[in-house]
């Protein structure tokens, strides 16, 4: 057990490293950050000055080492566009967004296993053809183009919630949250609801082709033949080993939402790393750009981690034969 | 168990969801007799000498106030300074205005425009431009100075209408007497803070979220305005910044996409105004190298012909552009600056006709009567519909035999590419900050200037200018300005394409100024 926790630690601190080093040598390829950085009358001069205090002119590979050094103490360095420490500025923004994709991953779980167990277990209802013909709009319609009409309809024909912005927020400490007020509450609607639409078809189809699974496998009629309720073999059962691939998915799921909601951010005006990151790309900024990857990376190699762990922990087989399977793990009794 | 569980959670979300819209539709928002408005960027920074940016000294000039400013017709008025008077071809005697204070208090006084020189003046500063004229200032007493120039400068009050005016003991108490240079680990105080003089003092600033700024009711001027508060925020996405205005939630943002004037005028409520912007858009071309960079001919380089120049010009169908692409919100132009700019000479503004079959014939007439091959890069987010104008030029040009090959990628690699002059033909717009025909033309067309990408160089305009540069004399200083517009325009090293048309969106119950510079001033709104 304690072996394979080391194991995948260092396979993380392997990955962060690759990411780190291939997002250095990106950067190179984005534009020049001093000309971005400068008004058009700045002398050449100036501009050579700059990129010389900034480091731009050492050699390469004095520019990567600097890089990862300054990585693994945590010092992302100082923002080009804004002159303020990197780190400063991401923790700022990173209640926005967490507050944002947490919100949606709640509401597609919410609406989208609901909807999947109700298609699977009534499968000819008229019901049921119309969750399906929902997820098929919510798995083709763009972010941007459900949160422009979303924005369209509520905000501008009927006026009942914001169109951008994430209304007033409260300061509990270095957190700001939205959830105390009022305008915070109403603001988050609608970007939420953006961000959440996809992840719920998502859920939803495969909720109800798990289900349906499940629900021809032998131990379900065993278990029907054996007299139990439809309630307790639906709900007791085949829910419950449906849930473990749902976990899965809403675990990568959510790691790529808080990672790119960098769309929905730029629609609604989100103040969240997305849209700061987007502001970094255009404007060259970067510092800003290489830290966002690097958490991003960092984010991702521990959603893996910590699934890879539940799986450990939740399936006796893996622990007894030593071995873990990555993606869906078995059914089990 | 568990159903009735997820229903009742279901169901409680729910009505908490309808409950949070539908007490929207009932409650107004906070502050709302707050002005707010939007743009579709940021201001940088609240330290005036950190960023020479057009949009973040336009926000400024709410705050901070320089020796002269620009009044409603962009006329050059007293601000700081209430007179001036020339007592030497390079001293200025100018008259302070008295009774003025900083937002804090403190009064000011000649002591701080001394500060402001050297602040804008150190290594970091990027508003060196703006003084590099100024060689020294001088102390007569507290309300008179003499600011002696590095020889003449006839321009000299446009160059410094965006160079503030500091508080020397703010900024000293600050540890910001320098502009810190970047990669330093203590932050800028004065990039969060602001206390200058002018009509409006910050309240709070969240850079990329929020600028908030209320009236100051110390101010030396009589307040043309009606605003107390005002709210700043930037939103980048337009149709988002449309729909902005169109629920009410903004009172005035800019700028109104082109595709969306004609809705938003014709919403009740709002309205558009439009008028034409200083900046001109134009094509230029590599005239120097002896084969060009990236193009199909070798051994030559046909831009070095005028003939294939003046065909480039004829080639283009300025009217389809300004209708089709531009929606009618430009001002075709036959020349690098427009009405506005010190120096525009309408007399000089024809444009040579658009004519397909002239274009091919001197093609042909310059030894390329099937064309030839060229790449043309262009930026695709910085100026209005510019990728368009682009495709449009591209589709023009290829009636005439010559095959483009268009390379539109974003500003930050489209302005690296070129001023690293590793171009053949590219697109460029220019604002001179200081609105006078001789900046302009000293970063574009002077021999080995920083924006001259395409290397043109007559010494006969170069002596001209240099000429322009020192002239006292406005009649004297016009005729020498038309003459090297005269030379430049018959030599084609650049097309002229227009000016574009700003489009602003406000509720109608806003009165405001439109200035051709695009900078909106808070000090002359009326809300009704």
């Amino acid at each position: 057990m304690i072996a394979f926790v080391l194991s995948r630690l260092l396979q993380s601190a392997v990955v962060m490293v690759a990411v780190a080093v291939i997002a250095f040598f990106l950067f190179r390829y984005v534009g020049d950050p001093v000309l971005a950085m400068t008004g058009q009358e700045t002398s050449r001069e100036d501009q050579e000055r700059l990129r010389t205090q900034l480091g731009l002119n050492d050699p390469l590979v004095v520019q990567v080492f600097r890089f990862l050094g300054r990585g693994v103490s945590g010092d992302f360095g100082i923002s080009y566009r804004q002159r303020r420490p990197v780190t400063e500025m991401l923790v700022e923004r990173l209640p926005a967004t967490l507050e944002l994709s947490v919100v949606s991953a709640l509401f597609a779980l919410a609406v989208g296993i609901p909807m999947g167990v109700y298609s699977a277990l009534r499968r000819d209802t008229w019901l049921s053809r119309v969750f399906q013909v929902v997820s098929l709009i919510g798995i083709s319609l763009p972010p941007f183009l459900v949160g422009i009409l979303l924005i369209f309809v509520f905000a501008v024909l009927l006026g009942w919630l914001p169109s951008s912005g994430r209304g007033e927020v409260v300061s509990l400490g270095w957190w700001t949250t939205g959830f105390l007020t009022l305008s915070g509450l109403q603001a988050l609607l609608l970007p939420a609801l953006t961000l959440g639409l996809y992840q719920m078809t998502l859920l939803m189809r495969l909720v109800r082709s798990e289900m349906l699974e499940v629900l021809r496998t032998d131990y379900v009629k065993f278990a029907r033949a054996r007299g139990l309720t439809d309630r307790t073999v639906h709900f007791g059962h085949a829910l419950r080993n449906t849930l473990v691939p749902v976990i899965t998915v809403t675990a990568l799921q959510l790691g790529s939402v808080i990672a790119f909601a960098v769309i929905t951010e730029t629609v609604f005006q989100w103040p969240g790393m997305g849209y700061q990151f987007i502001q970094a790309v255009a404007s060259v900024d970067v510092p800003v750009m290489a830290a966002y990857l690097v958490m991003v990376g960092f984010i991702f190699v521990t959603i893996n981690l910590s699934a890879d762990l539940l799986y450990y922990g939740v399936d006796p087989r893996l622990r007894l034969e030593r071995t873990v399977i990555g993606g869906q793990a078995d059914r089990g009794a | 168990m568990r159903r009735r569980i997820g229903t009742h959670i279901g169901r409680g979300l729910l009505s908490l969801a309808m409950t949070v819209v539908l007490l929207g539709s009932a409650v107004t928002s906070v502050d709302a007799k707050a002005f707010r408005w939007s743009f579709q960027g940021d201001a940088l920074t609240m330290d005036p000498y950190h960023n020479n940016e057009t949009m973040t000294l336009d926000f400024l000039s709410n705050i901070y106030e320089g020796l002269v400013r620009r009044g409603k017709s962009m006329e050059i008025e007293p601000a700081l300074a209430t007179e001036w008077t020339t007592r030497a071809p390079d001293t200025w005697r100018f008259k302070l205005r008295p009774g003025v204070k900083f937002h804090d208090g403190t009064p000011f006084t000649a002591d701080d425009v001394i500060f402001s020189l050297e602040r804008a003046k150190s290594e970091a500063s990027d508003v060196k431009p703006f003084v590099q004229g100024i060689k020294t200032i001088r102390k007569i007493d507290d309300v008179t100075i003499d600011i002696v120039t590095d020889g003449p400068r006839p321009i000299l009050l446009n160059s410094i209408v965006r160079w503030y005016i500091l508080p020397k003991s703010w900024f000293e108490k600050h540890n910001t007497v320098k502009v810190h240079k970047l990669g330093t680990a203590e932050t800028n105080y004065a990039a969060l803070h602001a206390n200058g003089t002018g009509p409006f003092m910050l309240k709070s600033r969240q850079p990329d979220v929020q600028t908030v700024l209320v009236q100051n009711p110390q101010w030396w001027d009589k307040a043309e305005h009606n605003i107390t508060e005002a709210i700043f925020r930037p939103i980048k996405a337009d149709a988002t910044r449309v729909a902005g205005l169109l629920s009410a939630e903004l009172d005035m943002m800019y700028p109104v996409p082109l595709q969306d004037i004609t809705r938003v005028s014709r919403t009740t409520g709002v309205k558009v105004m439009q008028s034409p912007e200083v900046r001109t858009i134009f094509l230029g071309l590599d005239v120097s190298r002896d084969q060009l960079l990236y193009s199909s001919v070798k051994g030559a380089n046909p831009f070095k012909d005028r003939r294939v120049r003046l065909a480039f010009y004829q080639a283009i169908d300025i009217k389809a552009i300004h209708e089709k692409v531009m929606f009618g919100a430009s001002r075709p132009t036959a020349l690098l600056i427009g009405p506005g700019i010190t120096g525009f000479d309408v007399k000089l503004d024809q444009r040579f006709p658009y004519d397909v079959e002239a274009s091919k014939r001197l093609l042909a007439e310059a030894g390329y009567p099937n064309g030839f091959e060229v790449t043309f890069d262009c930026p695709n987010d910085r100026y209005v519909n510019d990728e368009a104008i682009c495709q449009a030029v591209t589709a023009m040009l290829a009636r005439v035999g010559v095959k483009v090959r268009l390379n539109a990628q974003t500003k930050a690699k489209h302005f690296q590419k070129i001023r690293a002059k590793d171009t053949s033909f590219y697109l460029l717009g220019w604002t001179p900050a200081s609105l006078d025909m001789h900046e302009t033309f000293s970063y574009i067309v002077t021999t080995g200037s920083e924006w001259n990408i395409g290397g043109y160089s007559n010494p006969k305009v170069d002596e001209l200018l240099g000429r322009i540069a020192v002239e006292i004399n406005a009649n004297n200083r016009q005729a020498l300005i038309s003459e090297a517009m005269k030379l430049t325009k018959e030599d084609i090293p650049q097309l002229p394409l227009h000016q574009q048309t700003l489009a602003w969106g406000a509720k109608s119950n806003v009165d405001l100024v439109q200035l051709a510079d695009n900078s909106f001033a808070l000090r002359w709104v009326r809300v009704k």
